[in-house]
């Protein structure tokens, strides 16, 4: 298993207010590799959805932590993983449909999946009922 | 502490101009909506423009707002334009195909 450079590893309260502060963290720890434009909002935007999903959706009836840990490798690769301890997915196949959400609000485009697969190289979720979600995202910068 | 309203509402001759400050997710997406959705319907505008040129990010809570007031804009018989979205946030509206259902125009009018 090859060592990273770097890294870095961040928990944060589960409240909204937190989520810009998630993708600037994450923005400025990656930007020591010097990427485009485009690849730092491609980052950003799925950081925010997935600290999103954990704080709408995970923990929708409690209050927890999220762990957000970055590494980057000598390659330029990129991971990112976050997790929450929050209620979990039923069927992680269903809820990574497009446009698939179970908000009734009727104000959730049911598209932060499709954020994430489309602006990373690679996605990985993992996540039982009651037992949290595990998301690990990576990208190859140019 | 003086905040600047967020976002910037303008009204004249039947357009409600609404200009959206800064990053938009789903943090400021509950304040944002019901400023719009009050305009709207204290206005009743003909047109809602949805000025995006001060956005410089836009996760997919952004297009739930859009969508939404869209819906309202609808709803209460007015047309709705985006304006003006910057690279990375055309990026997010054109992965939805949002240009399908809502038109864009690149400058805003106001």
């Amino acid at each position: 298993m090859k060592k990273h450079d770097n890294q870095l590893k961040m928990y944060l309260t589960s409240l909204s207010i937190n989520e810009s502060m998630a993708r600037s963290a994450v923005a400025a720890f990656i930007a020591q590799l010097n990427p485009t434009i485009e690849e730092i909002s491609d980052i950003k935007c799925a950081v925010s959805e997935a600290v999103t999903n954990a704080i709408v959706h995970g923990y929708k009836f409690s209050q927890g932590e999220i762990y957000i840990g970055v590494k980057y490798y000598s390659d330029r690769t990129v991971t990112i993983e976050i997790k929450d301890k929050g209620c979990g997915i039923d069927d992680v196949k269903l809820a990574m449909t497009p446009l698939f959400t179970t908000d009734t609000t009727g104000e959730r485009s049911g598209m932060g999946f499709a954020v994430m697969q489309t602006f990373m190289d690679k996605l990985e979720v993992y996540s039982k009922k009651d037992k949290g979600v595990r998301i690990l995202m990576e990208k190859k910068l140019k | 502490m003086f905040e600047k309203e967020n976002p910037e509402i303008f009204y004249e001759n039947g357009t409600l101009n609404a200009k959206i400050l800064g990053d938009i997710d789903h943090h400021c997406a509950k304040y944002v909506r019901e400023r719009i959705d009050n305009a709207i319907f204290d206005h009743k505008p003909n047109l809602v423009l949805l000025d995006l040129s001060s956005v410089d990010f836009m996760d997919s809570s952004g297009l739930g707002l859009i969508l939404g007031r869209y819906n309202t804009a609808s709803e209460m018989g007015a047309d709705f334009i985006i304006c003006s979205p910057s690279r990375g946030v055309k990026k997010v509206l054109e992965l939805a195909g949002i240009e399908r259902i809502i038109k864009i125009e690149g400058d805003s009018l106001v």
